[in-house]
């Protein structure tokens, strides 16, 4: 396995990719520096798909992070790492019906929206994915809006970032790419407003990236 | 609220993977609790009726109420269980292992089943059976090589963890969707080992409460 000349962790990472984002939030919370190697999932018909990053990352997706001698997919496995091994600032409460929201809203997120309107299945559904997209976004934009109401402060549980809020930045970027329409979600459009104004959220930005197209560049 | 010490309530249904995985934590850990049948097919889908959006507003299966509190997505209820009545384990005390069973159980949960739950193959329509056997096949090939590198007796060296509460309903749905498993000897040895237990039985879809008579075992 080979690993950084400097030893610092590697994220390998896609600047648009939502998953990617929320590692790049943490890492940037927590003050961890690392490299950062680009995989273009449109170019080469997806650089993730190569043999190469197969090595990598069996599951063929965005993000991998290699770290502590081990490669760790799956972004809140990456996060809920981070957190054991680098515990602060925190990113779960200490209160664990707390701790439990912030999973169940995150799980939310990670399972019952992004996947069903993340590039590949997009890719699949063809002609439609604009009418597919919006309708996953807002069948879960909808029902996140009403958990929220009981569980948020200034941010999505109580008043301190959490894994959630990492979660929720990202997802909101890809409802407005996709043209949802976030009047009826004024909770979830007020934390966003706040956590974009948090440094963390804006470095890890997709318009701030080493890929990120001149064209869309910040 | 009461100061009876209530049993935990999960809304449920037989054939829900999600539920089934907190089905087994619970018997895994000794938990009595009641069962809230609640049938994704019958009258439209229970789980969208206002009542049950009151108890998640998800409108999914499972939800768990405990401790005063109401608790949906299955891993984060199973995390929940395992923070509060931490024996016996379902997450290994090595960080690095703790961080391959997440990482094992997020790509069940995230990358292969909702690709293949119940309200996605309604909305694909005819194309259904094929939909399914695509994304399974994708997240098997997958798990197939992961599973090559952390396996022992069970997903994760020998202790049964979250993973394996994740591996076993995904099977039975690759089993439900005509997978083929030949190409996955690593999953099904795993997946037979793990039906041996008491756990993975008492909380089979063909032992519900609410399993349809001519399913149960």
């Amino acid at each position: 396995m080979a690993s950084s000349p400097s030893g610092k962790p590697v994220l390998y990472s896609y600047f648009r990719s939502s998953c990617s984002w929320r590692v790049r939030i943490a890492l940037a919370l927590k003050g961890i520096t690392y490299d950062q190697v680009p995989v273009n999932l449109l170019k080469d018909g997806g650089q993730q798909l190569t043999a190469e990053f197969q090595v990598v990352n069996p599951m063929q997706q965005v993000p991998a992070l290699k770290i502590d001698g081990i490669t760790l997919s799956q972004s809140l496995a990456i996060i809920e790492y981070l957190e054991e091994t680098r515990p602060n600032p925190r990113l779960l409460p200490q209160d664990q019906k707390k701790r439990a929201q912030v999973r169940m809203i995150s799980d939310h997120i990670v399972s019952g929206i992004q996947p069903l309107q993340n590039l590949a299945i997009l890719q699949r559904v063809g002609e439609k994915k604009l009418e597919w997209a919006q309708h996953y976004i807002t069948n879960g934009f909808q029902a996140l809006e009403q958990i929220l109401k009981h569980t948020a402060g200034r941010y999505c549980v109580g008043d301190e970032v959490s894994m959630a809020d990492l979660c929720l930045v990202p997802q909101v970027y890809n409802a407005e790419r996709y043209k949802v329409d976030l009047a009826p979600y004024p909770t979830i459009t007020r934390i966003n407003k706040a956590l974009l104004e948090l440094e963390a959220f804006q470095v890890s930005h997709p318009t701030k990236q080493p890929d990120t197209p001149a064209e869309l560049r910040a």
